[in-house]
């Protein structure tokens, strides 16, 4: 029996919008664009020119720092743009959608008659190692590494996050072949729910974690099972990218298809949709996004994820699509003693902990206070699930101080650690902020 | 409108004042960057530092009252509830007026200089000051006081959320230590008419409070139940223990003080008034030490601000109980100083970092530790 974790500390921010367990295909992009900076951490070289013919698993970019990390495309089609930003920073490179998908074939194999070296090659060559992300600094992983340990995360406890189960439903045996493979490269760990039919799977040492968000957060977890400490490893990979590399073993191809939820309250019919990654976000919630209000469309889930246009393209990372009001012509009168009925908050200040846990709030983007310095104490460490004193941890990284911030457990966290603490704080620090300048800048201090 | 006051407009030089009346009025509406958390808990500052002045009233209110009543009874007229209220408002408000005028003229300059937002954290040190003030100290003194306070007690260390004391006991500090006169004797604490004291006959209006009788050996007057309903001469907020306790309840349920630093303050000066032979004393038993003086209201209002104490969890019980501890001792084992919470809080803010150091390093050690093996 796995081994089961009850997380006491936490937030569930019960949003309105949640995705409805219906699947259905998105319509197909004319344009998909593949965006780098969805693999933080890493340097694009890009591999092709504009006009040149891909298929689905030939390399788009690869990290400058070390070549054999791919980063492949999702679809068949031509090359039309490497679109650049400031200073050349490439910002997306753009495919058209050929109308007869070709897919590089690597080959079907069998996982158990790979060693570990075979498995990471194929990883490296269908550009499936771009999903790693290690840590220490959560930055896309280095080849050269060995790690302690692979974390697998199948729980998403974010607001509005995509239901593990519906996106996994289907993909099971993928999802088993992926873990298998992973195994040969190192010792894998899988976090699931309590009653996960996931529990099951072979190969990877399981434990059932129980708690409010975040709980799925796979730092929490590694927090828990394994902690890192300076000088260690460990890779992490979302649960979906395990069934794309499955896919890979089983089908000898790469095939970026994604379960995501479109959700939030300004989406009008929220449900699941099946995408390719990369794909337009206007193609994703066409014509199912309010227009009676400004809407905020958020790549991601509305705690880690980050602001997106109908533009912009499906960040290789991102379970799913959420939308909600942007709020900056709310106008709101008296917010430090108004009831404000329907407002969320961990404050009993609010009337919100009177309400029923099933009633769903409809939260917009505005920060709601002005920034100050930390002023109140214990916000952070009340939703931080982690034997890490997280204010501390960021006054250090505040500070500049590189000894104090390995002591105090850098090494384990990750930006979207902080994000649950992020939502809760009074004096609106902009934690995840702040915590990535502080891994970017022990990174560069170390390597 | 909003032009005018923005860097190079006509009245930029207000601008600190517009943030700060427009925040007032309207929540922000400047909405989450790109990237981080996109939406936010409810709560800012300004809604808990406001709580924290919803949580004062009942003591404020009573204090009010306990001026009137003690004047009246003092000089032996009979008086109404209304009557005594109007008195003591009367005595309240230009002190407040004074400290608000004062503290947060000092803040907006400051803001306005640093060009940054004025913060809400005076509104509660600003109300705070007249509570724990002599009824009767002159409105120059508080003004000098408060800008003392202000100035070096908290700008100088970088404003709200930086200081190392909190700020209203450095103003009551300041008193007790440049106009001791004011402050030390236990004739100050019932107001007689202006009129009196410029004639000299003050003294006949005069009344000890509980401590002062404690400390120069009398018997104590006032029967417990007095001290615990708070109709006993003493500074404006402090009497009433079932008023600061209402306000307790507040704090602690809105989430906004740590109820481990008033439970801890509270058992600490129990067992430390239990502990020392000479904390009772004629018709005074040991845990009445915890109902008079500023005991109760140090411990809920002052011990509690977040700034000034520790951030851990750990840190807050140690805080507290040497808090309380500290207090009794000061008050039963030195003649000089009939009341000790001030100075014992004072003391316990230097080192509120020490005892968040000793729970960061022992985390810290485990992870050493951990990494070594």
């Amino acid at each position: 029996m796995a081994n089961v974790i009850k997380i006491t500390k936490g937030l569930d921010i019960n949003l309105k919008g949640k995705a409805a367990a219906q699947v259905s295909a998105a319509q197909a992009s004319k344009i998909y664009g593949l965006v780098p900076d969805a693999f933080w951490g890493m340097k694009p070289k890009v591999v092709v020119k504009e006009g040149d013919e891909v298929k689905a698993g030939d390399a788009l970019f690869v990290n400058k720092l070390h070549p054999e990390v791919k980063f492949v495309s999702p679809v068949a089609g031509k090359v039309t743009l490497v679109e650049r930003g400031d200073r050349r920073k490439v910002l997306s490179v753009q495919v058209e959608a050929a109308a007869q998908q070709a897919y590089v074939d690597f080959g079907k194999k069998n996982v158990s008659g790979l060693n570990g070296e075979q498995v990471k090659n194929a990883l490296l060559e269908s550009g499936m190692f771009g999903f790693f992300i290690q840590r220490p600094y959560a930055v896309v992983a280095n080849p050269d590494d060995a790690p302690k340990g692979i974390f697998v995360s199948a729980i998403a406890d974010m607001p509005l996050a995509a239901d593990i189960d519906v996106v996994m439903k289907g993909n099971e045996a993928d999802f088993q072949t992926g873990i298998s493979a992973l195994a040969k490269i190192a010792k894998v760990y899988l976090g699931v729910k309590p009653g996960s039919s996931l529990a099951n799977t072979k190969d990877a040492e399981v434990t059932v974690f129980s708690g409010k968000c975040p709980a799925g957060n796979v730092g929490v977890q590694i927090n828990h099972v394994n902690p890192i400490n300076k000088g260690e490893v460990v890779w992490t990979i979302g649960a979906e990218e395990v069934v794309f590399i499955g896919r890979l073993f089983n089908k000898g191809v790469v095939d970026m298809t994604r379960t995501i939820a479109v959700a939030g309250s300004e989406i009008k019919s929220p449900e699941y949709k099946t995408v390719l990654v990369g794909a337009k976000i206007a193609d994703i919630v066409a014509g199912n996004v309010a227009t009676d209000k400004k809407v905020r469309l958020i790549d991601g889930n509305p705690l880690t994820g980050q602001k997106a246009s109908e533009e912009s393209f499906l960040m290789a990372h991102s379970t799913e699509v959420t939308a909600i009001p942007e709020g900056d012509d709310a106008n709101e009168l008296f917010g430090w003693i108004a009831p404000r009925f329907n407002e969320f908050s961990v404050s009993r200040s609010y009337l919100s902990w009177l309400m029923p846990k099933s009633k769903e709030y409809t939260l917009d983007a505005r920060v709601k206070g002005g920034h100050r310095h930390m002023i109140f104490s214990g916000e952070y460490d009340s939703v931080f699930p982690m034997d890490i004193y997280p204010e501390q941890l960021v006054k250090a990284i505040i500070a500049g101080d590189i000894d104090r911030m390995e002591a105090l457990g850098i090494y384990e966290v990750a930006p979207e650690d902080f994000a649950v603490a992020e939502f809760v704080d009074s004096s609106k620090v902009e934690l995840q902020r702040i915590v990535r300048e502080g891994l970017d800048m022990l990174r560069k201090e170390n390597e | 409108m909003k032009p005018t006051f923005t860097e190079g407009g006509k009245l930029s030089a207000f601008g600190s004042l517009f943030d700060a009346a427009e925040t007032f009025f309207y929540v922000p509406n400047e909405t989450a960057k790109p990237r981080g958390a996109q939406i936010h808990d409810a709560i800012d500052s300004k809604r808990s530092i406001f709580f924290v002045i919803i949580a004062m009233i009942p003591a404020i209110l009573f204090g009010m009252w306990n001026i009137g009543y003690q004047h009246y009874t003092i000089l032996g007229e009979e008086s109404t509830l209304i009557c005594n209220f109007l008195y003591g408002l009367g005595i309240f408000l230009p002190k407040m007026i004074v400290s608000y005028a004062v503290g947060l003229g000092i803040e907006i300059a400051v803001a306005q200089w640093k060009k940054e937002e004025v913060h809400e954290g005076f509104f509660v040190t600003g109300m705070l000051i007249p509570m724990i003030v002599p009824v009767n100290c002159p409105l120059w003194i508080l003004a000098v006081a408060t800008a003392f306070a202000v100035i070096f007690a908290k700008e100088v260390f970088g404003g709200t959320g930086m200081n190392i004391f909190n700020p209203a006991l450095v103003t009551r500090a300041f008193l007790f230590f440049a106009y001791p006169a004011m402050m030390s004797g236990d004739k100050v604490w019932v107001n007689g008419s202006y009129m009196d004291s410029i004639n000299g006959t003050i003294d006949g209006v005069s009344a000890a409070t509980p401590l002062g009788q404690l400390a120069a050996g009398e018997p104590v007057t006032y029967d417990a139940m007095d001290t615990i309903i708070g109709t006993i001469p003493g500074s404006i907020g402090e009497t009433s223990f079932i008023a600061i306790m209402i306000g307790a309840v507040i704090l602690v349920w809105a989430g906004i003080a740590s109820w481990k630093i008033i439970l801890g303050t509270f058992v600490g000066g129990a067992a430390m008034a239990y502990l020392l032979p000479y904390a009772g004393a004629e018709n005074f038993e040991w845990w009445e030490q915890l109902t008079v003086g500023g005991f109760a209201f140090g411990a809920v209002f002052m011990a509690t601000d977040p700034v000034t104490s520790p951030r851990t969890e750990g840190g807050k019980w140690i805080f507290g109980l040497l808090i309380g501890a500290m207090a009794i001792i000061i008050r039963v084992l030195n003649p000089g100083f009939p009341e000790g919470m001030m100075l014992a809080i004072l003391l316990m803010n230097v080192f509120a970092p020490l005892f968040d150091y000793f729970f960061v390093q022992a985390n810290i050690n485990k992870r050493a530790k951990r990494a070594a093996k």
